[in-house]
């Protein structure tokens, strides 16, 4: 134990100052609603979701069976739907952002890097609805064209309908692209100069620079993108509603129809009665749980695995 | 260091007198690899935009802006979005109001209060808000708004789902810029003998305003596409409303319902339209951002203290 | 120009008579455990220049941050002992840190005009944010805190025009006018010259002799020509104690501390 000063009263900034109290207590009043609204969301949630909880029990989690016709609402066929298509699309989105982030930013011409990072950018910030759009007319039928041929190829007994998982994940994967492929950009951006010449002075080609260089340092920044992108990829909701089917079973092969936990919310709330509606507000809670965790491990990730010097 | 070394160690072990053939195949494999990736990330996105703006302008016309969607008709489409496009201006301003109020307010109290206990705990809760689905948020007002009658289904109802969503990315923005401000201008305020809440308002704020202003600009832009939330918050309205407590249509859900629940192509052709509606919002706002977070006025002095 | 201002510095005599403005009594200063400056007594004559000197590290900056009480925001500092305004305690009960402020000025190492702010409303800043509404007042302000900053004529055809378009030294020159603009009693300097160029730097010691008019100055430098050249009192820190206080002269011709002669002989620092 170090010996301790004795501490006189301590003399905090604007003690007398009334009008700063004033401001201050505005400050945090207005601060503290987003602490509020963020408890509030569990809470109506839960509350809204209880009827469910209770008539469900472990089962609403880990059953199969959702049939509102006889009331049984078990939930694992859409948090199934929801992993399926966020792991799927993270599957493909992933090499192919990180693949377009180091073109801008290592290999292309100033001229090329600019416009092609402003359109990614502008591109994630596209509605949902417009990619569902999108997905249905014209993602859809190329789709079923794929779908009917490799039928015909591979004689396997899957329905080609288009509609159904693998246009989900398709459709997820082209939404999350700009997304995880922009915070990947600004990450490889950010590593330090140093670090190329260094490999450059070593006689290393360009692969090896951006290999030994500065995929090292960036790994931590694109793990954190891609777990953020996965969060968006689990709360997508209308693009998905729109391509996916919304179908109450588990897919069977890639090309069924499913539904995801936000779309299923999306695509019945409207017309739920009142036994239904406690079990979609049980799913919104359970996004909930999920997407907080996801973004939580995101900024974990970010902060702890950055080596010093390039935050 | 240590990363370096270890840097060093990787390339030496492979390293000859002459690149030698196949550490250049793999270089230009690589290359290969990266430009084709970009290519495929490419071609979908070229292709939304180009369909976009190609169907959009083919079933755009001016009964698009003026009139609503009452008057439409399943097998000859006609009629408009005017009740949407009102609708949309309408929540997104309540949510800007939200937005800005408790944004900009919870920016200052991360950036200017940094020893308060509560900073660490709202800096974590906003992050947390931002990664929250938007369908989720729509649930949640539901609860609040909707069920208990407070007023029930509404544009007031949507507006506030909005600015839920839009608070985190103005508190970011906010934060962030506050944070660029630098210490010595508040100390120069402090030193006139100004209070803090003048400094942090008259001077500190408007230091920060174009970084603000963008943040503001990027939170309308991601919550004028939001539909999800609006589903059971506004719910729709074939005629135009401007009344925030009644129902209330959205150009986003009405591009939904065009697309996905709509029976014939008229109505199809609608979407798009509305579709690149939207697009065109989003462009605008991006512009504009990057306008305003272009540095102007505001130069470090350390920029011309060499001459006299 | 300001030069027709420029009077010669008071003789000896007037600075051993002038009354005491302002005067520390036993102050220490913490970060958090650590002590950074330890028990100073001082006192500072009305109308003088008072240099604080000593190698970086050593406190001065802190003491002088002490005076205006600009400590209260670091989180973690505290002060102890007691700073005295014409008898005054400014750490008191019921004594508020905006009014302290507003009394005693200061002025900055680098120059910090108020970014989005012209010269004119950096200069009426203090009294415009402080609810003067009265334009006339406030031109007559601007135009004589300009002057006493010696930056009038430099500016006055473009008073419109941002603080952060002038030159480093006119920049510092005008936070200078800003902070005469509340009419402190004490002005304090913190290295006001360490970013500039002679000639801006001798622009603004020249200043300082005529600004002794109306305000007490205290100044913490790192050149010791410099506090020879414009300080009536000199005050050398290290390590956080105070070592040695006196007549600028005298200190500088016959120190009483080996470590102020080392230091003022340039051995160390």
């Amino acid at each position: 134990m170090t010996p301790t000063i004795p501490t006189p009263p301590r003399r905090s900034f604007g003690m007398n100052s009334g009008s700063d109290n004033v401001f201050r207590n505005i400050i945090i009043g207005l601060s503290s609603l987003v602490l509020v609204a963020t408890v509030l969301y569990g809470f109506v949630l839960i509350v809204g979701g209880l009827p469910a909880f209770q008539r469900e029990g472990i089962g609403f989690l880990f059953g199969l069976n959702w049939d509102p016709g006889k009331g049984i609402y078990q939930a694992l066929p859409f948090i199934a739907g929801t992993f399926f298509t966020a792991f799927g699309a993270l599957l493909l989105a992933v090499p192919l952002s990180v693949a377009a982030a180091l073109f801008i930013s290592e290999y292309a011409p100033r001229w090329l890097a600019g416009p092609v990072g402003s359109a990614i950018e502008l591109l994630a910030a596209i509605p949902s609805v417009v990619y569902g759009l999108w997905g249905i007319f014209v993602l859809i039928p190329a789709v079923r064209v794929f779908q009917v041929w490799f039928v015909s190829v591979t004689g396997v007994p899957w329905p080609p309908t288009g509609t159904g998982l693998m246009s989900a994940v398709l459709i997820l994967a082209v939404m999350v692209i700009p997304f995880i492929c922009a915070i990947s950009r600004d990450v490889i951006t950010l590593v330090p100069n140093d670090q190329r010449e260094a490999a450059y002075a070593l006689g290393a080609t360009k692969w090896e620079v951006i290999r030994f260089g500065i995929l090292p340092y960036a790994r931590a920044g694109i793990l954190g993108g891609v777990i953020l992108g996965l969060g968006r990829a689990i709360g997508e909701t209308l693009a998905v509603t729109m391509v996916i089917g919304n179908a109450n079973v588990i897919a069977s092969t890639p090309f069924s129809s499913t539904a995801t936990m936000s779309s299923i919310i999306a695509s019945n709330f409207g017309e739920a009665n009142e036994t239904l509606r406690p079990a979609l507000i049980a799913i919104g809670f359970m996004l909930l749980v999920f997407s907080v965790i996801v973004n939580v491990i995101a900024r974990i990730v970010i902060t702890r695995l950055t080596p010093v010097g390039t935050r | 260091m240590t990363r370096t070394d270890t840097m060093t160690k990787s390339i030496s072990s492979g390293l000859t007198r002459t690149v030698s053939p196949a550490r250049r195949a793999q270089n230009s494999i690589m290359f290969g690899l990266v430009a084709l990736g970009t290519v495929i990330v490419l071609i979908p996105l070229a292709l939304i935009l180009f369909q976009v703006v190609y169907n959009g302008l083919r079933s755009i016309n001016l009964d698009f802006f003026i009139k609503s969607e009452r008057d439409m008709s399943m097998i000859t489409g006609g009629g408009g979005v005017l009740n949407a496009i009102v609708g949309t201006l309408l929540m997104v301003a309540v949510a800007l109001v939200i937005g800005l109020v408790v944004g900009i307010a919870t920016g200052i109290f991360l950036s200017e209060y940094r020893e308060h206990p509560l900073v660490g705990v709202v800096r974590v809760m906003s992050d947390v808000l931002t990664g929250i689905p938007a369908i989720v948020v729509g649930l949640v007002i539901y609860g609040l708004m909707i069920t208990t009658k407070l007023p029930g289904y509404s544009g007031l109802a949507g507006g506030v789902a909005l600015g839920l969503i839009m608070i985190p990315i103005i508190v970011r923005a906010t934060e962030e810029v506050l944070k660029l401000v630098p210490t010595s201008i508040r100390e120069a305020g402090l030193a006139l003998g100004l209070p803090r809440w003048k400094v942090t308002m008259q001077i500190v704020l408007p230091a920060a305003s174009t970084g603000i202003i963008t943040g503001a600009i990027l939170g309308v832009a991601r919550v004028s596409g939001e539909a999800a939330p609006l589903l059971f918050t506004s719910f729709g309205n074939p005629d135009l409303a401007t009344n925030l407590l009644q129902p209330m249509a959205a150009l986003p859900s009405a591009v939904y319902s065009l697309a996905f629940k709509a029976l014939t192509p008229a109505q199809n052709e609608q979407a798009w339209a509305g579709a690149l509606v939207l697009l065109t919002i989003i462009l605008i706002s991006n512009i504009l951002a990057r306008f305003f977070s272009r540095p102007r006025s505001y130069r470090a002095p350390k920029a011309n203290t060499a001459k006299t | 120009m300001e030069n027709q201002m420029k009077l010669t510095p008071p003789p000896q005599s007037v600075i051993s008579t002038a009354a005491v403005r302002l005067e520390s009594q036993s102050v220490s200063i913490f970060y958090g455990e650590k002590e950074a400056v330890k028990n100073v007594d001082v006192s500072f004559k009305s109308n003088t220049v008072n240099a604080l000197i000593g190698p970086s590290g050593c406190g001065k900056t802190t003491f002088l941050r002490a005076i205006n009480r600009m400590h209260d925001l670091t989180p973690g500092a505290r002060v102890t002992g007691k700073i005295m305004l014409d008898g005054n305690d400014l750490y008191g009960d019921g004594i508020d840190p905006v009014d302290v402020r507003r009394r005693i000025g200061m002025v900055f190492q680098k120059p910090n005009p108020f970014p989005t702010m012209s010269i004119y409303d950096n200069v009426a800043a203090g009294l415009k944010l402080a609810g003067e509404r009265n334009k006339q007042k406030l031109d007559e302000v601007v135009e004589r805190s300009l002057r006493g900053g010696a930056l009038w004529d430099e500016v006055k055809d473009r008073l419109k025009a941002p603080g952060s378009s002038l030159s480093g030294g006119q920049q510092q020159r005008l936070c200078i006018a800003r902070a005469l603009a509340v009419d402190p009693e004490i002005l304090l300097m913190d290295e006001p010259t360490s970013a500039l160029d002679p000639q801006s730097t001798s622009r603004i010691e020249d200043l300082m002799e005529t600004l002794k008019q109306q305000v007490t100055i205290v100044i913490v430098t790192h050149n010791m020509q410099q506090a020879s050249r414009v300080s009536d009192t000199t005050s050398f820190f290290y390590v956080g104690d105070l070592v040695e206080h006196g007549v600028t002269s005298e200190m500088f011709t016959n120190p009483k501390d080996k470590r102020t002669e080392d230091y003022i002989t340039g051995r160390f620092g």
